[in-house]
């Protein structure tokens, strides 16, 4: 499903090179839910914006659903993304003028799909994040966690195969936080892959894979190398 | 999509309504005051005879001394040689005419003599300036052979002098003499006055028309310039013989064959003269049609023109300031395209979206705009210019209003548009 092979990320500035990642292979299978750690500036979140295709791989090769990411252009990645991938951020990202309805919608827009079909996704994802009567409210009127709840809406929306999540409990009380990873694990055993980002080693170890990147190599603790390898530079 | 890109771009404008305020009065002024004088522009330098001005020529000859500095041949033409055209007849059609005043002595109880704008010319002058009838038609060549006392008047001279345009056959008393009406002309004031640029360039057409040799018969009196050569002093600068251009001359010919052979006939013809001692100069001669005519005449102001460049320069102006407000704009708004990036929107989708965004300020710029020069072409009409009276605005203005408005905020939408689409989305997602 997830297939990265000798995955390099290099940032080039007249003065210096820094490597944000270094040969990465791994392989991610259906219904797995694998956590991202390391301290900051390590490459999780290089790592996952690869993943997520918002960035263009220096080296090596990604595919995702069998498809070859890199020899796409913007519009067929776009679609992929669209289609294949649910974001959720650490500060939701939500857009603060328009209502729950229109916010999970605006990734369902840019699909083919009719409004009827539009508004019976919206309303099913509002439905399994518990935010279905708010649906006509803004996303200043909800908490944090609310506002979290509603990101999962708008990313389960497209039904993604992938979703990528970067740090979804970092501005939340641990409360908030216990619900947003219980609604992440729920849509893990609906079959949704969950690639999650974290410095929280709680959120860490309720992951099935704990994937560590340390200045952009990785390392997996639960498998060991076979399936990822890490190499120094 | 586009109607959702229309709904974005009416909440975007919510957001800063302040910021949209300001980018709309910016295009409405550039647009405003570059309609205005556009529109002036393209009513002085209309054509004043569509479909035909490339078939009409103005003719010039010169009959001047030897002596004195060559250059361009006058801008009009003897009597005798006017005549001799006419006589010579090698064109599809001819007129020679003059501007004149007619003093009528109305019949109708209650109304006063009074004068009219009136013109001397030739029968043709009609089929080949298609002078549209609403009653009768012009006079016959045998009219303008044997001075006949005939005349055409305007309709609304007709109205006046009779409550009718049912006046053919009536009586039309011009100065004592009794003149036959043959014709009533519908209404019809070609802009500029191309047919004679030494009356009023932008003044509407002549009320009556009567046969060049009739008005020569009864001494009607002429308008216009006049220009006489020679040592003697010229005892009747209106005779057949006297060394004065007054007279303008118009062909129809409608192939560049036939003009090429006009042209070659009119110098043979100053061969002729010069030959027969009346030309001292060599072959001097001009036919211009009658954009070309309207061009060496200078019929548009130079300060229209002038106005016209200072105030596209103004509207560019007002585009730099919009281009730096949507760029504004837009990068403020980079971690909401970057959230719909990620979500699925291409480069291709954000642009377009901001184009669907700029678009609109410019239609509302456009709408705004259009009252500025509705305001401007106001004020140029209360100006003590000779063209006040036609900036008014027409149709095809009226859309070339909102096409410069919506073309122009498109124009400024594109750097800040392009710009806003390339940021990388994973760098505002994470930085915010």
């Amino acid at each position: 499903m997830l297939s990265m092979k000798k995955v390099s990320k290099v940032y080039r500035t007249e003065m210096v090179e820094t490597h944000a990642l270094r040969e990465l292979d791994l392989q991610v299978g259906p219904g797995e839910f694998v956590a991202i750690t390391g301290p900051s500036g390590s490459g999780k979140t290089t790592f996952l914006n690869i993943a997520g295709i918002l960035e263009e791989l220096t080296g090596g090769e990604y595919r995702l659903d069998g498809v070859d990411v890199k020899s796409l252009d913007d519009r067929a990645r776009s679609k992929l993304r669209n289609e294949k991938i649910g974001f959720v951020f650490q500060s939701f990202n939500l857009i603060p003028d328009l209502d729950l309805f229109d916010n999970v919608d605006v990734p369902l827009r840019y699909r083919k799909m009719t409004r009827g079909d539009r508004k019976k996704r919206i309303e099913s994802a509002l439905e399994r994040v518990g935010l279905a009567s708010r649906i006509k409210h803004y996303p200043a009127e909800l908490s944090g966690g609310q506002q979290q709840r509603v990101a999962i809406a708008r990313a389960i929306a497209g039904d993604p195969t992938l979703l990528l999540a970067d740090e979804p409990t970092g501005n939340l009380d641990s409360q908030m936080a216990r619900e947003v990873m219980q609604l992440l694990e729920d849509l893990n055993a609906q079959g949704t892959i969950v690639v999650i980002v974290t410095h929280d080693p709680e959120i860490a170890a309720r992951a099935q894979r704990n994937i560590h990147i340390v200045d952009g190599v990785a390392t997996d603790l639960e498998r060991g190398p076979s399936l990822v390898k890490a190499k120094t530079a | 999509m586009f109607a959702y890109y229309l709904d974005l771009a009416r909440r975007s404008f919510a957001r800063n309504v302040a910021l949209t305020v300001l980018m709309v009065f910016a295009i409405a002024f550039g647009v405003g005051a570059s309609m205005t004088t556009l529109t002036v522009l393209h009513v002085l330098a209309a054509d004043p005879i569509p479909g035909k001005s490339g078939d009409l020529y103005y003719v010039q000859l010169d009959p001047h001394k030897a002596a004195e500095k060559p250059g361009d041949p006058p801008n009009q033409m003897t009597r005798a040689d006017a005549e001799a055209l006419i006589r010579a007849h090698r064109a599809d059609h001819q007129a020679m005419m003059t501007g004149g005043e007619a003093a009528i002595e109305p019949e109708r109880a209650g109304l006063q003599p009074f004068f009219a704008d009136a013109r001397w010319t030739s029968n043709e002058f009609f089929p080949m300036f298609r002078v549209p009838f609403v009653a009768g038609g012009g006079w016959t060549a045998e009219d303008d052979t044997h001075a006949a006392r005939v005349a055409v008047i305007a309709r609304p001279l007709a109205d006046k002098l009779f409550g009718s345009t049912e006046v053919v056959g009536k009586w039309l008393r011009v100065a004592g003499t009794p003149l036959r009406i043959v014709g009533v002309i519908d209404t019809w004031s070609p802009t500029p006055h191309f047919y004679d640029l030494h009356t009023d360039v932008f003044g509407k057409a002549e009320q009556v028309f009567v046969p060049f040799s009739t008005s020569r018969e009864l001494k009607m009196p002429h308008s216009g310039s006049m220009d006489c050569w020679g040592d003697a002093p010229v005892p009747d600068q209106e005779a057949v013989g006297a060394p004065c251009d007054w007279i303008q001359f118009w062909v129809e010919l409608d192939s560049a064959a036939k003009a090429s052979a006009y042209h070659d006939f009119l110098v043979h013809y100053s061969e002729n003269e010069k030959l027969a001692g009346r030309y001292e100069r060599p072959p001097n001669v001009r036919l211009s049609d009658v954009m070309t005519w309207l061009d060496t005449n200078e019929v548009v102001p130079k300060d229209a023109r002038l106005q016209t460049w200072v105030a596209l320069g103004f509207l560019l102006v007002c585009l730099i300031n919009t281009v730096g407000l949507l760029l504004t704009k837009f990068l403020r708004r980079s971690v909401e395209l970057g959230v719909r990036r990620a979500l699925g929107a291409s480069k291709r989708s954000i642009f377009v979206q901001l184009m669907v965004e700029a678009g609109s300020i410019g239609l509302a710029g456009g709408i705004l705009g259009l009252g500025l020069a509705w305001l401007g072409l106001f004020a140029v009409r209360h100006q003590p210019t000779d063209y006040a009276e036609l900036a008014h605005l027409d149709l095809p203005m009226l859309a070339g209003t909102f096409g410069l408005a919506v073309v122009a905020s498109v124009l400024a939408g594109l750097l800040p548009a392009w710009r806003a689409c390339q940021v990388a989305p994973a760098l505002q997602l994470k930085s915010h």
